[in-house]
């Protein structure tokens, strides 16, 4: 499988501004120092907690964000030197479906203007066929023609969440960012819209960054998971490889937190102690070594690499080394 | 699943299309009030436009011998100080007050909405230079530099009018700035970005229609703060002078006998009550009419 999107080294920090003067007292580490690629037609998943910094990654990449270091290669092209030519071009190839489906839709507009838009302002078709267009999106997307004609407020979360998709879609984008899509939904609904961006996916070849902060919705759409921790990606491996042999010790508690449906089986739970700690002010060495189960010396200092252990697994993790080796 | 849903033809006929003009008219017009009010702003648009056919009398011709009589049959609303007819000059005067109203909120509401935005929307040290101006402007009594702009413009109703929008100005952009700073965090806001709006567009087509209602409102009572304001510049002897027939003017000249001919100062009051209750309350209506979310 080619690449997609290489992604080197991203970085984001938000100033904090304090006082009269607006004066930048701390920064917030937002994203520190991510790399990864992004495979063509591949669905890759971005777990961690929340704040980690895994929304800001998927802005970053549509450059909704501005970086403040780093690099992201879009089919060669690096996004962040584009001009805003170049950039309107780029964004017809990439598209964001946002987590809270309540408010990614303007209020003021029909349903069928909100996905109408993108095809007008791309010109992609005129008069009557952007009519048609519109309703075959919207039939992509499990809704009626007639809902064109109604309001976001008319719809329930889980229909506006397809109507987000819809407009999404309308560009022919080949990748489509998931920033927790189903995260605002009833559980019901989470399923019928996994299974509905599954199936534009075989229809329409598309690659997804999916964003989810706990595994469960993960599991059942990536072929890659990556799971980030504080601005940084601490492990990443493929969908079977990271659930039958975590490597790092956060992804290992995240692990254990998935619940069985099987109230026999017994299974020994990994309770992380403490909170996040402040991204203004990361922990030195290893980000996760205040709350690791079997931080050493070593941790406390050295912050480790983020390296492949073998074929398609990477770990950022000093005790991952030597139990390999 | 997915394409059972789709297949359900559901009250597809029962829910006839309306453009959406057609559709904002029908819903206006179950607003009662604001209808009355509409119905109220009209015929005094064209009572105005149409004042020498509609009154009774010349508003300038003073028949001493009637001054300070109460209203009878032949002068429906009495006579003022000099004997002139009110209700004629009431009728005249709608042409300068409505004038007034609706320019020079016109003038702010532009002018304020442009600014407010943009301080809004791009913020950091624009919004700084912006809004501190604006702090600037407000800081003055606003009478004070309306004077100020008369001065330097000269005397007349459309400078008054020019003088009393650039003064409304700040009040305007202020509002539209807070709620634009509220709005733009929304996520429709980012999708707009995101498929491929530039910020011109994003805001004139994302934003402010969703900041519409505190406007509206805000307009709707700016207008009749600029009657009164001209009112009070005619009063000081700039903008409207008082042999013009003009609802403020009128007030203040009448206010000396209010005592033993209150009809003087009743009338052009309640010409000015009623005019502002109207615009508000057709604000009310057309806020509420031009918001899908309560749609039947």
């Amino acid at each position: 499988m080619s690449t997609l999107v290489h992604i080197s080294n991203l970085t984001k920090y938000f100033p904090v501004n304090k006082g009269m003067f607006s004066k930048e007292v701390s920064q917030v580490k937002a994203v520190d120092g991510l790399s990864f690629d992004i495979r063509q037609g591949e669905t890759l998943g971005l777990v961690g907690e929340s704040g980690c910094g895994k929304s800001t990654t998927g802005r970053l990449i549509l450059r909704l964000l501005e970086p403040t270091a780093g690099k992201v290669e879009f089919a060669g092209k690096n996004v962040f030197e584009a001009s805003a030519s170049e950039m309107r071009a780029l964004r017809k190839d990439m598209q964001i479906i946002f987590q809270d489906p309540y408010a990614s839709l303007n209020p003021r507009m029909s349903v069928g203007d909100i996905i109408a838009e993108p095809i007008r302002l791309y010109k992609l078709a005129h008069g009557p066929e952007v009519q048609k267009k519109v309703e075959h999106l919207l039939s992509c997307v499990g809704l009626a023609a007639y809902h064109a004609r109604r309001y976001p407020h008319e719809f329930s979360g889980g229909q506006r969440q397809r109507v987000g998709i819809a407009r999404a879609l309308a560009l022919n984008p080949k990748l489509i960012i998931c920033d927790e899509p189903v995260s605002a939904l009833d559980v019901s609904i989470q399923s019928q819209v996994l299974n509905l961006l599954k199936d534009l996916q075989q229809e329409f070849g598309l690659t997804y960054l999916f964003i989810a902060h706990g595994l469960n919705a993960v599991k059942h759409v990536s072929n890659r998971i990556g799971v980030m921790y504080l601005g940084k990606m601490v492990e990443l491996a493929g969908d079977e490889e990271l659930y039958s042999n975590p490597l790092h010790p956060y992804s290992k508690a995240l692990l254990s937190a998935v619940p069985i449906p099987d109230p026999r089986a017994k299974k020994e739970r990994i309770i992380l102690n403490g909170d996040v700690p402040s991204p203004v002010n990361p922990p030195q060495g290893c980000r996760f070594h205040t709350r690791c189960y079997c931080a050493q010396d070593i941790c406390n200092h050295h912050e480790p690499i983020f390296k492949r252990i073998k074929p398609g697994h990477w770990v950022a993790c000093h005790l991952v080394e030597s139990e390999i080796e | 699943m997915l394409q059972a849903q789709a297949s359900v033809p559901v009250q597809e006929a029962a829910e006839p299309t309306y453009s959406p003009i057609v559709d904002f008219w029908r819903r206006l017009r179950k607003n009662k009030l604001a209808m009355v009010s509409l119905v109220f702003l009209v015929t005094l648009s064209l009572v105005a436009i149409f004042a020498p056919l509609v009154a009774p009398y010349d508003p300038y011709f003073s028949d001493m011998p009637k001054a300070l009589s109460s209203p009878s049959g032949e002068h429906l609303l009495g006579n003022d100080e000099l004997g002139r007819d009110i209700l004629s000059r009431i009728i005249y005067g709608a042409r300068i007050s409505l004038r007034v109203g609706l320019i020079a909120v016109g003038i702010a509401l532009s002018v304020g909405m442009v600014v407010g935005s943009i301080a809004g929307y791009y913020g950091g040290r624009i919004d700084i230079i912006i809004m501190r101006f604006m702090d600037i402007m407000l800081a003055f009594p606003s009478i004070l530099l309306a004077i100020a702009l008369m001065a330097v413009l000269g005397r007349g109703v459309e400078n008054a009018i020019i003088a009393i929008g650039i003064v409304s100005i700040p009040e305007f952009a202020r509002i539209v700035r807070g709620s634009v700073l509220s709005v733009k965090e929304n996520e429709y806001v980012q999708a707009a970005r995101a498929i491929g709006n530039n910020d011109f567009q994003i805001i004139f087509k994302h934003i402010l229609p969703n900041v519409m209602a505190p406007i509206i409102v805000r307009a709707t009572l700016g207008i009749s703060t600029a009657i009164l304001e001209t009112s009070a510049l005619g009063f000081l002897g700039l903008g409207v002078a008082p042999p013009f027939a003009e609802w403020g003017t009128m007030l203040g000249s009448g206010r000396g006998y209010l005592f033993n001919a209150p009809h003087l100062v009743f009338f052009p009051g309640i010409a000015i009550t009623l005019t502002v209750m109207a615009f508000n309350l057709l604000g009310d209506g057309l806020r509420d009419a031009l918001d899908p979310r309560l749609r039947r």
